[in-house]
């Protein structure tokens, strides 16, 4: 493994020029990565219960943990070679072109902002569900949550995922302490998978409702890849990258195997599908309130720590499109004290707030997963093209991932399958987002990108790409 | 070949420019909760019988239901719920037509824009 390439880029305040702080290492990028994704073992994951039955509900876990592997593999060595804020977005701009990395960035925006607004939602309506006080909303909740957070955000990247790594162990651990509490090695004591998830029931809509459960199998892990968000922030790119985004994937593929397995032998599938929590009811399900009230505050934890999480990658994405003058340069501009991109993580806090209002957990779910498939999808190609551009050799990579081109073809297969599966049940919605991201494309490329410099654009130090 | 210098943005150009992706934000993600367009496909296969037999739930799945503050009645709404999956061709093709020729336009697009950039960055050595 060699030294990975890091750029330090600046911004000017007040004559000033300032960058975002190197102070993180390993665990932060684990922090953030499983920060994000923990929240989906705690409520999403299980709407894919709802589309195919509990049994295709952990085939797509484990399908989709292979399609999330190719995703941390190919991450990881783009990004431990293009170290840059923004993650994906500075990949699709050295590797691809403007136009994409405009379009990368707004995948992430919305796919991070929608789950910012997923995890409010689910904190709210959690902390209404216990207090069980008639006529109490989770709209203030929602607000609270969306607005404490975005102040720790303005206020240090360190502080907030320091917070976030001591809530997600907490969290990641309380699924850890209800598996080992319901004797999992016994089942008719406690567990009763036989008795619930039986022959007649395992697949209720046969082999397309496996098809379908992709949809929101993509929960377990959806923003796993969000560790790239920090390339510009940590130490060591080369080491701490691959470690944390690996070490991410193996934590919560353990994470979603055991949630699994406790929620479908304790509630029928037609329950696990619909409910907000399916963590919080197993824990009720044991008849141990030590356990449901661990399992309560673990929830909210989870909520926290995505929320604060995705915050943090929303508004990096966003800077990173005000840097590059991709959108007004406005959102470019660093914090001189806490040196974090303050007016991108002000602008997108009305806007989560916003749809946290309109919108209910599986339509934000939904929102978030469609650009996250849509961004899986650009990085099947990219991986294609960045080897192609840049053969082994040719430049310095901070990790090489293995197999090549075997995960990019998993993942671009596993994401057009994804793509039928939102098409079951929610493909309007798709059309509509694509739709969208096809006009906002029109405006960039027609209008916006000429306000862009055009050699500025390609800030690493390699050769000319081959073929160009 | 010479570099590109792109025009200054007045103040008012860039809060123009704001609004347009505000606003483009609030359509793209408002307009399908309006239209009636995001959410789940699902419809009520309704019984007469609401008993947790017809309903398909056996003992322990009762148990499991009852538990949770559910009778036959309240969760044969729940229980009844169901996707019914019959691929509707015509908008399984406009979707695909869709998303091929985003992506298609998406990487032409990009890399006209990418020959200018590499152009002008190894031009400049």
């Amino acid at each position: 493994m060699t030294a990975a390439v890091e750029t330090a880029q600046t911004t000017t305040i007040d004559g000033d020029r300032v960058s975002l702080l190197r102070v993180l290492g390993p665990a932060h990028v684990w922090a953030l990565g499983v920060g994000i994704v923990l929240v989906g073992e705690f409520t999403g994951w299980n709407f894919s219960a709802d589309k195919g039955g509990a049994l295709a509900a952990l085939i797509v876990c484990w399908i989709v943990g292979l399609l999330y592997t190719s995703v941390a593999m190919i991450d990881s060595e783009v990004t431990s070679t293009v170290a840059a804020a923004g993650g994906q977005y500075a990949q699709a701009k050295h590797i691809v072109g403007p136009l994409m990395a405009f379009n990368v960035a707004l995948f992430l925006v919305f796919a991070y902002t929608m789950l910012e607004v997923s995890d409010a939602i689910l904190l709210g309506d959690t902390i209404v569900a216990k207090a069980g006080v008639e006529g109490l909303t989770h709209n203030s909740f929602i607000a609270a949550t969306i607005v404490v957070l975005a102040w720790l955000n303005y206020r240090g990247v360190l502080m907030t995922l320091n917070v976030n790594f001591v809530i997600t162990a907490i969290a990641y651990v309380s699924i850890v302490i209800l598996f080992f509490s319901v004797s999992p090695w016994t089942q008719g004591a406690v567990l009763k998978l036989n008795e619930l998830v039986t022959p007649g029931n395992a697949l209720p809509y046969g082999w397309i409702g496996v098809i379908a459960a992709f949809q929101f199998g993509i929960w377990y892990y959806l923003g796993i890849e969000g560790t790239t968000q920090a390339a510009e922030e940590v130490r060591s790119p080369a080491r701490s990258l691959p470690y944390g985004t690996m070490a991410g994937m193996i934590t919560l593929l353990i994470a979603a195997a055991m949630t699994w397995y406790v929620c479908a032998s304790l509630m029928p599938w037609e329950y696990l599908g619909i409910t907000y929590y399916p963590l919080w009811d197993a824990g009720k399900l044991t008849g141990s309130p030590l356990l449901e009230n661990l399992l309560f505050i673990a929830t909210l934890l989870a909520a926290l720590a995505s929320a604060n999480g995705c915050i943090n990658d929303a508004a990096r994405a966003w800077f990173s499109l005000g840097r590059d003058r991709y959108l007004p340069s406005w959102f470019s501009a660093v914090h001189p004290k806490y040196r974090t991109p303050y007016r991108s993580i002000l602008f997108l806090l009305p806007i989560a707030l916003a749809f946290a209002f309109i919108a209910d957990l599986n339509q934000a779910i939904t929102f978030s997963i469609l650009s996250g498939v849509l961004q899986y999808t650009f990085m099947s190609i990219n991986i294609m093209m960045f080897r192609k551009k840049w053969p082994l050799g040719t430049i310095r990579r901070g990790y090489t991932h293995p197999f090549h081109p075997l995960p990019a073809i998993v993942l671009f297969c596993l994401c057009m399958v994804t793509f039928f599966a939102i098409f079951l049940g929610f493909g309007s919605q798709l059309i509509a987002m694509t739709v969208f991201y096809f006009l906002i494309s029109l405006w960039f490329h027609f209008y916006r990108y000429k306000f862009v410099r055009r050699g500025d654009q390609f800030s690493m130090p390699w050769p000319k790409p081959q073929g160009y | 070949m010479a570099r590109y210098t792109p025009p200054e943005q007045s103040k008012a150009g860039q809060v123009f420019d704001i609004a347009v992706v505000v606003v483009a934000i609030f359509v793209a993600l408002w307009l399908p909760l309006k239209l009636g367009l995001a959410g789940a496909a699902k419809s009520i296969d309704p019984l007469d019988a609401k008993t947790w037999d017809a309903l398909g739930q056996n003992a322990t799945m009762a148990s499991i239901w009852e538990k949770l503050g559910y009778t036959p009645e309240t969760a044969h709404d729940i229980i009844q719920n169901r996707f019914h999956y019959v691929i509707d061709w015509p908008t399984l093709i406009i979707m695909a037509i869709v998303l091929i020729a985003y992506f298609v336009f998406l990487f032409r697009a990009s890399d006209k824009e990418y020959r200018e950039v590499i152009n002008e960055k190894f031009d400049d050595k």
